[in-house]
Parts: C-alpha cells; structure tokens; sequence
C-alpha cells in the first residue's frame, strides 16, 4: 500500500485530482448558498423599494425561502411538450447552469485562493459567457412553440451585442493592468496607481482602476445587466408581450437550472466587476486593522456591493424597448468603448506608464 | 500517461462528432454538433500551450459565428427531404476533394517524420521566456504591423461594402430621433386655451397635434 503512495500514477495524478475535486466542491457549495440568499437579498431589496416586507414567512425573516422554491421545483413533475425535441430540450437548461457554473473555476476570492489560475483567465470568462446564449437558444428552438423561439432570437441578439461593448471594456483594463492573469489584474491594483502617484500608497481604492476608467467602469455595468438579462433589460422574459420569455414551456426541475445558471452568471459578472474595477480581494485601505480582515471578506463584500447595484436597478428602472436597447449597445456603448480603447492606449504610452 | 489519453479524448470526440454534422438528419443538430467539434478543437489547442488561440476559437467562433449559423438555420424552413435527394450526386465531387486533402496530409506528416527540423527552419523562433498571448502579440503587433494594418484595411473595405449595398433610405417611414424627443419641453408640446361655451376651438384642424 505504501508502495502505492509512491507511485507517479498516485503523485502527480491522482492526488490533485482529488485536490482539485474537493477544492471544486467547496467552491459549489459556497457560491451555491451564497446564491440562495443573493436571491432573496434580491427579492428584499425590491421589496423594500416598493415599501412591501418581501418574502417572510419561511424561517425567521424568511431566511429559507430560497430552500423552499428549490423543494418546491424539484417535488414537481417535470413537463416535456409532445412536439419538443427530446433532447435539447433537456440539455439547454443543463448547458445553461454547467457553463456558468465553470466560470467560476478561474475567479480568485483571494490572493491564491483559485481553482485555475490560467493565463487567459480573463479570457477563459469572457468566452464562457459567450457561450451561454447556446442555453437560451436551444432553449427556445427546443420547445418548438413561437414564443420561446421569438424570445430565444431577440435574446441571443442582445448578448451578442452587449458582448462587444464588455469586450472592449475588458481591453481598457487589460491595457492598464498588463496581463490577462485575473490575479496579476488585482494584483496590478495593489501595487500602481493614482494613490503611488499622489505619494499616498496605503489609500488603495484609488488605485482600483474604477477611478481612473469611470467611463469604462459604468459602460461595464450597464452591459453587464444587458449580458445577463436583468432589468431593465430584461426582453428575454418580457411576460407583456411574449408570455414569459424563452422558458415558457419549461417547468419543475429544467426551469430551476435555467434560473440558477442565470443567477450564476449574474453573480459571475459581480464578481468580475469587483475584480477588475475594485481591486478583488484588495483592502480600501492599505493600513491596520483594514488589512487583517481576510481578503475573502473584502471581495464578497465588494461583490455584494455590485449586486446591490443590480437589485436596485432592477428595482427603479423601467423596461428598455428593443430597439432602445439596440441603439444603446451599437451607437452609444460601441463608439465610446472604442474610443475609450485607443485613448487609454494613448496616455499610457505617451505619459510612459504602460506596464511592460 | 495524462496527456495523451486527453489528446484521444478531444480528438475522438472532436472527429466524432465532425461525422455528426453531416450524417444528422436535423440541421439545427448539425450546427450543434459543429459548435461541439470547436469546442474539441480549443481544447486541442489547449494541450498544445496555444490556450489564447484556444479562447478566441470559442470566442469568435463558437460565440458568434455558429450563433449566426444557428440564426438562419432555425428561421429557414427547408425542406431536408428534398435536400438529401441529390446527396449522392456530389459524392464523387467529394471523394476527390477528400482525396486532395489526404494527399496534402501525407505529404506534411510525410516530410515531417523525414525530416523534423523542417517546420521550425522555415518558421520564426518561438521566444521561450514569454508567454503564448505575448509571443503571438510580438509577432502580430510588432514584427508583421504592417501586414495586419492591410488586413485590417481589407476587412474594413469589406464592411463598408456590405452596409451600402444593405443601407436603404426609405422616406415613408417615421423615424424616432431621441435628441428631438429629449430636447421636447411642455411649452413646444402644449397650449393652453380659453374655450368659448359652445362654440369649441375654431383653428382645431390646424393645431400642432392634429398633425
């Protein structure tokens, strides 16, 4: 047995898979209850705006709401339309959640606290995002019905163009930070910045880059609601005028992976706002007793705060019509987030603070 | 032992379902299983170190090429049936073209197992202090500027073509102008009018609104 333990089969193959199996399941249950009670916040905070107490009646302050709505969609029966095609009916909301789950397997809570810290993280997010429209548009095309199909279209064409302007906001910090690397990114907030060059190094929220790109970091949020469906973007659902959306012939268990994988990927972008624009797991500031706190705290706090962003959004704005929404993505985001590009590149080559 | 039982996963599951695109009966089945064969392609690229070609794969094609495949595809309602009728005739048309491809394959895996140094004599050295996303940078932004910039400038040529040979003018239609509506104020939407008793307002087919 010993000899086994040994062995290069064990050492360098096994052993870290097993790691990374137990990393990644602690990682899942984590972020699977910190859902499960972003969704009530949710819910609370659209409530509270709207003077009404939310939900209350499950648990003290209706704490286990959202345990009830997962018994609730798994007690029932799960309903496939006679015309659907079998299969991608029940794989779109599969693809849906498991790619938004697999985001989070490059995002770092702290200072090498990451599943994968690969070179193109950055990179990894942003073509995983992409990839979640095929959820919705499997969705859609599956449930062989006309308004899920017109909601899965107009959906998939939103993304698609809210996915430019992101792209080019992530080019902005890229071009600042360096590096492709989501640690290097916080860390490249850490080190340089408008606090080193005012002389002040320990106020590190303003060397976040959200000072220096505002622009930047406001047309991120905007396209982040977009990217994700929120309101006031959300046409996807749209239950005025397409009953409710790309999931309408979708019910019990299928439904609840199509909302969670939304909500996955609504917390994914927090978590990428709070790393690119406010220094991740970074301390406000740089001094006792800020920088005792563990930076897990930090950055769950800073993507709570994103979050809070999201809810009271949703909350407070009305509905963008389609082709309100259209003209925001290609002639106001796009111009300006390209413009933005080549303004940044500019002053850091030309005031000689490009990262090397 | 670990790489290699990768390399056969992506590689079968990616010439797999390569067969699957063409042999599915669905159509929207066959982009989906394209999309899975580029998929199997990134991950390709993945073992071999290039992970920034593998990410723009998915970004760009997986991301947006095959949306817009999926696009037309599922709007478009064609007929298969009718389709698949003449399969046959274009199998020799096919067989030739595979056959050019096999041969072109052999000759490069050929002079390879011949002569390995005849792919890197004939290919800039690959720096090994960088990384892959910086050596491609290197290469792309700074030793071939100008190829790229032509490139870039054929590929704008390109769009400005298509948007003029789309873009239509059509007077007819009521466009909504935002600036406008935005720089609306109540005294250019509204007037306020004292109304004789019984008599109503006599320029009320002239007024403003009406229009």
């Amino acid at each position: 047995m010993a000899d086994f333990f040994a062995m290069p089969l064990w050492t360098d193959f096994l052993w870290p898979l097993i790691v990374m199996v137990a990393q990644s399941l602690l990682l899942l249950v984590v972020l699977l209850i910190a859902i499960a009670y972003i969704l009530l916040a949710d819910r609370k905070i659209w409530a509270a705006v709207q003077i009404r107490r939310g939900p209350n009646v499950v648990g003290p302050w209706g704490l286990f709401q959202s345990f009830a709505d997962l018994l609730k969609f798994v007690l029932k029966e799960p309903i496939i339309p006679s015309g659907a095609n079998k299969g991608v009916f029940l794989l779109a909301p599969l693809v849906s959640c498991v790619l938004a789950l697999a985001a989070w397997a490059v995002i770092p809570v702290n200072l090498n606290w990451v599943i994968a810290d690969i070179n193109v993280g950055i990179l990894y997010i942003f073509a995983i995002s992409s990839l979640s429209i095929y959820g919705i548009i499997m969705g859609g095309w599956a449930s062989n019905s006309k308004y899920p199909f017109l909601a899965a279209l107009r959906s998939a064409a939103q993304m698609v163009s809210y996915e430019v302007s992101i792209g080019f906001v992530i080019i902005t910090v890229l071009l600042c930070a360096g590096s492709l690397n989501l640690s290097a990114i916080v860390e490249a907030q850490h080190t340089r910045g408008l606090a080193s060059l005012i002389g002040l190094p320990w106020l590190t929220f303003l060397n976040w880059y959200w000072l220096p790109l505002l622009p930047m970091f406001v047309v991120f949020y905007v396209s982040a609601l977009a990217e994700t469906n929120r309101p006031p973007f959300d046409l996807v659902e749209a239950e005025s005028e397409l009953v409710a959306g790309f999931m309408v012939e979708y019910g019990s268990t299928p439904y609840l992976l199509f909302m969670l994988g939304e909500y996955v990927a609504i917390t994914t972008m927090c978590a990428m706002g709070a790393i690119l624009f406010m220094g991740g797991w970074l301390p406000p500031v740089d001094l006792p007793p800020f920088n005792w706190v563990p930076g897990v705290f930090w950055f769950s706090l800073k993507l709570f705060f994103m979050f809070f962003l999201f809810a009271m959004a949703k909350a407070i704005v009305p509905r963008y019509r389609y082709d309100q929404l259209m003209r925001l993505g290609w002639k106001v985001f796009l111009p300006l987030s390209l413009a933005m590009v080549v303004i940044v590149a500019g002053v850091l080559q030309f005031a000689g603070i490009a990262p090397n | 032992m670990i790489l290699p039982a990768f390399f056969y996963l992506f590689a079968g599951v990616c010439v797999a379902s390569a067969v699957m695109v063409i042999s599915s009966r669905n159509p929207v089945h066959s982009v989906l299983f394209l999309i899975l064969a580029f998929v199997n392609a990134a991950g390709l690229f993945i073992l071999l170190g290039a992970e920034f070609l593998a990410m723009i794969l998915i970004v760009v094609y997986v991301g947006a090429v095959a949306v817009l495949f999926l696009f037309v595809i599922m709007m478009l309602d064609v007929d298969f049936a009718e389709l698949r009728e003449g399969f046959l005739e274009y199998l020799p048309f096919g067989l030739v073209i595979a056959a050019i491809f096999l041969l072109e394959l052999l000759l490069v895996v050929g002079g390879w197992t011949l002569n390995p140094t005849v792919t890197k004599s004939i290919t800039a050295a690959i720096p090994g202090d960088v990384s892959n996303t910086e050596a491609l940078g290197l290469v792309l932004y700074t030793k071939y500027i100008h190829y790229f910039q032509l490139a870039g400038m054929v590929l704008l040529v390109a769009m400005i073509g298509a948007i003029v040979l789309t873009l239509r003018h059509r007077v007819s239609v009521k466009r909504q102008d935002i600036n406008v509506q935005n720089a609306r104020t109540p005294e250019m939407a509204m007037s306020v009018r004292q109304v004789a008793s019984g008599q109503g307002l006599q320029d009320a087919d002239q007024a403003e609104w009406v229009k």
